[in-house]
C-alpha cells in the first residue's frame, strides 16, 4: 500500500544527519598494507561516507519500491496520491506501514550495521598487519 | 519473481564492481546500492506474503508470475536508467564536457598566468 514511505522517511533523516556530520568531520590518515604487501598512507573512511551507504540503500530501495507501487496502482499522480487513502483504507495502510514498512527499515539498517562491523574488522586487521610489518623490520 | 530478478541484478552488479569496476569512475556502485536496497525491501515483502498465504507463496499462477517478471525487468531497466542519468550528469570521463565545448586551442594554465 505505502510501505516504502517508512524507509524513505528514514532516508530523509539519515541524509540530513550525513550532511551535518560531513561538515564537522576531519580527515584521518592511516597506513594500510594492501594484498600485494605494499604499505601505503591512505585516508580512513569517514563515518559520513559509511552513513552514505545506508542513504544509498534506503533511497535506492524506496525509489524502486515506489515504482512497484505505481505499477500496481497504489500510488497515483494526483491528490491524495495514495489509493488506500482515497478508498478509505487509511487504517489498513498505516497498519501495513507499521508492520512491513518498519521491518524493511529495520532490516536495511541492521544490514548496514553488519557492514559497519565487517568494515571495522577489515580496517583493524589492516592496521595490525602494518604494525606487525614494522615490528618485524 | 520481482525479488528474484532484482536479486540477480544486484549479484551481477556486485560481481562486476568487485571484478574491477570499483577502480573505474563509471559509478557501478550506484547500481549495487539501488538493487540491494530494493532486494532487501522485497525480501521483507515476501516474508509477510509467505506468513499470510503459506505454501501457496511458492505456487504462483502463471499469469501472476509473468506479470511479476515483467515488473522485475522494468525495475531493472529503471535502475539502469537512474544510473545512466547519474553517470551523464556527473560526467566522470568528461565526454559530455568535450562534446559541449569543442577544443579550439591548447593553453596550459600555470600559476604565473
Amino acid at each position: 500500500m505505502a510501505c516504502f514511505l517508512v524507509p524513505a522517511a528514514e532516508a530523509v533523516v539519515t541524509t540530513i544527519i550525513t550532511k551535518i556530520i560531513k561538515a564537522k568531520e576531519k580527515e584521518e590518515k592511516v597506513k594500510i598494507s594492501f594484498s600485494d604487501g605494499i604499505v601505503e598512507e591512505t585516508t580512513k573512511i569517514k563515518f559520513s561516507t559509511k552513513l552514505g551507504w545506508l542513504n544509498k540503500l534506503l533511497w535506492g530501495g524506496s525509489a524502486l519500491l515506489a515504482f512497484e507501487h505505481i505499477w500496481h496502482g497504489e500510488v497515483v499522480p494526483f491528490f491524495p496520491f495514495l489509493t488506500a487513502v482515497k478508498n478509505g483504507e487509511t487504517a489498513d495502510m498505516l497498519a501495513e506501514m507499521e508492520s512491513a514498512g518498519v521491518t524493511m527499515a529495520v532490516l536495511v539498517t541492521a544490514i548496514w550495521v553488519c557492514m559497519l562491523i565487517v568494515s571495522n574488522i577489515i580496517e583493524k586487521r589492516a592496521l595490525r598487519e602494518v604494525k606487525l610489518t614494522k615490528e618485524a623490520l | 519473481m520481482t525479488l528474484l530478478i532484482t536479486l540477480f541484478a544486484a549479484i551481477i552488479c556486485t560481481v562486476i564492481w568487485y571484478a574491477g569496476a570499483y577502480k573505474s569512475n563509471m559509478k557501478v556502485g550506484v547500481l549495487c546500492w539501488l538493487y540491494w536496497g530494493a532486494s532487501i525491501m522485497w525480501f521483507v515483502d515476501a516474508i509477510f506474503e509467505y506468513a499470510e498465504i503459506k505454501a501457496e507463496f511458492f505456487n504462483p499462477a502463471p499469469l501472476d508470475m509473468l506479470n511479476d517478471a515483467y515488473l522485475g525487468l522494468s525495475v531493472v531497466a529503471l535502475g539502469m536508467l537512474i544510473w545512466l542519468i547519474i553517470v551523464l550528469i556527473s560526467d566522470p570521463k568528461g565526454v559530455i564536457k568535450e562534446v559541449l565545448f569543442k577544443k579550439t586551442s591548447k593553453t596550459k594554465i600555470t600559476s604565473e598566468n
